[in-house]
Formats: C-alpha cells, structure tokens, sequence
C-alpha cells in the first residue's frame, strides 16, 4: 500500500502503555490529524512514526517497506516541534538551507526551494538576519520551514507547531499550510488537541484517548456518529449530552422518561448503557418532556441552554433568536440519539 | 510646590561600606602604590623614587622572561583544557546514575587545596619515590623534574591540567545539559552529522559558559603561585618562575620592596587589562547576537 502504516504499535515506558496496539494507515497525499487531550499518547506516537522513539511492539511501514529499525535519519521524514527550533548561529536562510545541505542537494536547487519557502512563510526580508534575535512567532515559522524544505519527504510531521503562535498569525499559517498542502501532496500527519484546528484541517481525524485509536473519521462523521463517548464529550462546544440509561426494545429509559429510538440497539450483556445526545439534536419548546433550566449562555448566533433532565446535567443549543419557554419541555431528535455499552457505540437493529 | 527637604543623615548609612571596601581594597592598594614610588631602608623613612622602579622592572630581562614563561604557560593551558574540558562533558551521562558519579569524580580535584595538589605532584614526580618518576625511570624514559626543565614544565602543566580541568568540564556540563531535547530530535531529523550537532547547537549554547571558563583558566593560569612553588619553587633555575614566584622571591627573599611593589602594580594592570578585553569581547558578540 502506498502510504503510511502502522501495525499493531505499542509503546509502553516502564509499567505505562503510552500508546496501546494502534492500527492507522494514512494514504499517500492525505492529511491525518491525530486528535486528543494532552498525555493521550498522541505525541509519542508521532515520534514513533519518525523514528525518535523505538516501539516496544508492532511494525511501521512506509510505502510497503518496514521501516520500523530505520534510524530517523534513514526514514526521510520532516517533523515540526511544538516550540522553535533554531539553529541560533545561523542566518534564517541558512536554517532553512541546512537539511538540503545534510544531504548534499546541489546549492541552485536549496537556493530555489528555499526561497520558495521564504515566500510561503513571510521571513524573504529577513533571510540574511541571525534566527537568534527573531520572534517566537518567526523562530516558529522557520522551523515550519524546516520541515517543507525537502521535496521528497515520505511524511511531513507536525507537533501541535501553532501552540506558540498568535491567535491572528494562527490563521493565517494554518491556511497557508492547507494549501500547502494541496500545492504539495505530502503526506502531513498532524498532532493537536484543538477540535477547531483538526476539524478545519484534515481529510481525515484520528481521535486518540488513553493511548488508544477511538476513532477515525471525517469531521462531520466524528460529529455526528460519535463511536466512543469520549468522541462525543471531546468533539464539539459543548460536548454531547451523555446520561445513563436503560433500554428495552426500541425503547430507551433515562430516569422516569422514556424516550423513542430509531431502532433496537445490539446490546450483549455489557454493564454500563449509557444514551448519548449532541446538544444540537435537543429540541425545547412547550411539549415532550419536563425540564429545569438553570442558565442560558448568549454565544453569539447561537444560545447554551444549561438546564437538569430526569438529575442529570443537559446542555441544549438553540438559535439566538429563540426563546426559552417559562414551562420549558425537551423532545430529543432519534436520528441524534447514540446508545453506548461500555462507552462505545452499539449499532441499531432496522 | 513642594519645599525639598535637605538631610544628609542617610549619608552615615553608606560609612560601613566604604569602610570595608578602603580597609579591603582601597588601603592595601595605596600601600603598593605607595612603595612603587619611592624609596625606602626601613624605620618609615621614605624617599621619593618616582618613576624609577617602573623603569628598573620594564628594562629587566628577568620581568619580560616571567612574563614570556607565564603568557606560554597560560596558552598552553588554555589550549589544553579548554577542549579536553569540552570533550570530556560531551561524553558524560546526560541522566541515571552515571551522573552523581560522574559529577562527584570531577569535582574532587577543586576540593583539594592547591599546596596538597603541589605536595601530591611532587611526591608523584620524585624519581627516588614517586610513582610516576620512578615508573617512568623504570620504563627508560629519563625525566627528573628537578634537573630537567622540559620535565618540569610537563609536571607543572600536567597538574594544573588534573587540577582545572574539571572547572572546565562542570562548566561546559551545565551548558550542555540546558539543551532542550527537541534540538537534538531537530537535528536528526534535518540529518544533521555528530560535528554539525556540535557545531550548530552544542557549541553556540555551551558560548557563555566556556567564555566565563576560559576568562577564569586564564586569570587563574596567569595567578598561578601555589602549585609550582610546591613541587619545582621556580626551578630547575629560574625555567618555572612565573610572575608571582618571581614576585614574591623579590618583596619576601630580597626584600626589595619598591621594585616589587612596581611589579605588583605592572602584574595587576596586565591582569585587568585582559580581564577588560575578555569582558568587552563577550558583551559585544552578545551584543551583536542579538
């Protein structure tokens, strides 16, 4: 396969598994944004994937090589940190000349490419300038440099490389660097764990959690078809409602309401049945069932209805135009509804 | 308007001060200067030399010689220490248990007071007892650094090396280990060799501190009385009187109290003028970095 594969990775330091058993493959020419709260693993596995660390187990492989004993340097592969990265001495030309020079590119060929990346990122006026006295923000931008410099990488890897960065800069070099990539057609694998910067980004979004792949899919199915519920809490403002339930049929029980469902969940024999409901799909008017607001919070173009349903706490967005009833009732959407056992998702029957 | 209110009390707070510094410094150094120009035969009677002494210690071939022996040993110290120092801290252990070890190793020879470090030395180099006099008088190689004024020199250097290298290495060390991880990943990743990684980032990190090392190797080297006086006193003739050996020999042996006094003030200035050089030449490349 052309791309980037991961078998079965696991990195355990000591007694902690840092990343546990994950199977990823990212296309040639896609960009894969690994998404998770900070300590989820997602760094590590970063540096796995550029050879900085080495896996306790499982197998990387680059274009249907098996690359996992390569040393970093033999893997051809550019990674951008979370902070800057310069090499102080050196004019900002020459740090973005020095991995081409590493592998003896001739210098007409630096010359151009690294102009190009001078343009890209702003700093042509500065290329002679020592990187020492720069900015974090300029520092920043040549690291990112850096790593689009070589044309023929196998992967460009990005850790989270915009924390440091202005808000307003922020923008800007993020949809620099998506059409960079679309110019380009590397393969970009992305580290953040900003919703907003992933789900902008990527064609594809790998939700990591506790050192585990939760899920894998394009914004909209993340958003709408949570498979974890962790997915559900991570992604979106605010996250999904999840409360615990109990269902018979095509019926689930949440307290004393009984609410419809699309269908009968596939249920086993699993402990813990939770229902899972995005904000969005809460509807309130004066019919359905009983609810205690608590708070509304005016966002802008929308509202956040805080409230209490059946002891639990419910967040419910309406438009900034509506109004809040004074005998408030929810009905929930069924195409919204989300049966989790075991905090994952359980498909429906018909 | 506000009446300015005039008390010159707080004046009396800045006396402990001053006192301590004309008692520690101000005093003393007047003395010399004192004595460097003029002339004297004791019972506190004084007559005026002028510039005299300055002259007799400029046109002496035995200051210019202290002088030559002491820049050449300063050098050749430098040359030496500083870049076994630097190696020396490039290979040591970055974490685990290595490091105390390691650490405790190196700052052994600072805690031993320097007329120990000289007694060792010269025990060490007696070919009639010495381990490393006798082993090599053993193995045929002839030195005896009482007869021999290259041995001599050897010894000397070879112990003010054992002695100081370590300051070089704790320095640079702590240098070293300020690097965030990240540059050396940087660096592997953009494929760098093992001498660009020491040339792009160990180096212009380790700057400062290898400045301050080589700022202190210098003024020490150049200072140096202790040690050489204990295992050669300034011999075999005069092929390792340094600048202070001979300074002493001059106000303590001889008693020649003006041209030493000279001396001391010639010595002194020398030493602050490289100290200035060395200063202005670290703030200016600081400056010019940033």
């Amino acid at each position: 396969m052309s791309g980037l594969a991961l078998n079965s990775v696991t990195k355990q330091f000591g007694p902690f598994t840092a990343v546990d058993e994950v199977q990823l493959s990212v296309p040639h020419g896609t960009f894969v944004c690994l998404l998770g709260p900070s300590g989820c693993g997602k760094t590590t596995l970063l540096n796995i994937i550029s050879g900085l660390l080495h896996p306790s187990d499982g197998r990387i492989e680059f274009d249907g090589v098996d690359v996992t004993n390569l040393p970093t340097q033999a893997r051809n592969i550019a990674q951008v940190f979370q902070f800057p990265v310069v090499y102080d001495t050196m004019s900002v030309y020459d740090n973005l000349a020095f991995p081409l020079r590493n592998r003896h590119v001739p210098e007409d060929q630096v010359k151009q490419r690294v102009n190009e990346i001078l343009d890209m990122i702003d700093l042509q006026p500065m290329a002679r300038k020592q990187a020492q006295g720069l900015t974090a923000d300029q520092k920043q931008k040549i690291s990112l440099g850096r790593g689009l410099v070589r044309s023929d990488v196998n992967a460009i890897l990005f850790d989270e490389p915009l924390t440091v960065i202005d808000p307003h800069v922020k923008w800007v070099l993020r949809s620099q660097l998506k059409r960079l990539h679309r110019q380009s057609g590397f393969t970009m694998v992305y580290v953040t764990h900003d919703q907003t910067e992933a789900l902008t980004f990527a064609d594809k979004v790998v939700v990591m959690y506790d050192g585990q792949i939760v899920q894998i899919g394009t914004p909209a199915e993340l958003f709408e078809r949570p498979s974890h519920t962790f997915v559900g809490y991570f992604i979106g403002s605010p996250g999904m409602n999840v409360m615990p339930a109990k269902v018979s049929g095509a019926t689930a029980i949440v307290g004393d309401q009984i609410i419809a469902l699309s269908g009968a969940p596939k249920l086993g024999n699993q402990a813990k049945i939770e229902l899972g409901i995005r904000p969005e799909f809460v509807r309130l008017g004066r019919e359905g069932m009983p609810v205690a607001v608590s708070k509304v919070e005016d966002i802008g173009r929308q509202k956040i209805v805080r409230a209490r349903f059946c002891d639990q706490p419910l967040s419910i967005v309406i438009s900034e135009n509506a109004e809040v009833p004074t005998d408030p009732k929810i009905t929930f959407d069924p195409a919204g509804i989300g049966i989790f056992a075991d905090s994952w998702r359980v498909g429906l029957e018909g | 308007m506000m009446e300015k209110t005039w008390n010159n009390r707080a004046w009396f707070m800045v006396i402990p001060v001053l006192l301590l510094v004309a008692f520690s410094a101000v005093i003393p150094l007047m003395t010399v200067v004192n004595y460097s120009v003029q002339d004297t035969f004791g019972n506190n009677e004084f007559f005026w030399a002028g510039t005299d002494w300055f002259t007799e210690i400029l046109s002496s071939d035995r200051f210019w010689n202290a002088l030559a022996r002491n820049l050449i040993f300063s050098m050749i110290i430098l040359a030496i220490e500083v870049p076994l120092g630097i190696l020396i801290a490039l290979n040591m252990p970055k974490k685990g248990l290595g490091v105390p070890v390691c650490l405790v190793l190196m700052a052994l020879p600072l805690l031993i007071p320097w007329n120990v470090v000289g007694t060792i030395w010269q025990v060490f180099g007696r070919v009639d007892i010495g381990l490393l006099g006798y082993t090599l008088n053993a193995m045929g190689i002839d030195y005896n650094l009482t007869q021999d004024p290259v041995d001599a020199w050897i010894t000397v250097i070879a112990m003010d090396v054992w002695h100081w290298t370590s300051l070089v290495v704790l320095l640079c060390y702590a240098g070293l280990v300020s690097i965030p991880d990240a540059y050396y990943q940087a660096a592997k990743i953009d494929g760098a060799s093992r001498l660009s990684v020491f040339r792009y980032i160990q180096l212009p990190k380790m700057k400062r501190v290898l400045l301050i090392a080589v700022l202190l190797r210098f003024m020490d080297s150049f200072m140096i009385y202790t040690e050489p006086f204990v295992v050669t006193g300034g011999g075999p003739g005069n092929s390792t009187t340094f600048l202070s050996i001979d300074l002493v020999k001059m106000a303590v042996g001889q008693f020649d109290l003006g041209p030493a006094a000279a001396m001391s003030i010639i010595y002194f200035l020398i030493i602050l003028l490289m100290s200035w050089v060395f200063y202005t030449v670290m703030t200016v490349s600081d400056a010019k970095s940033q």
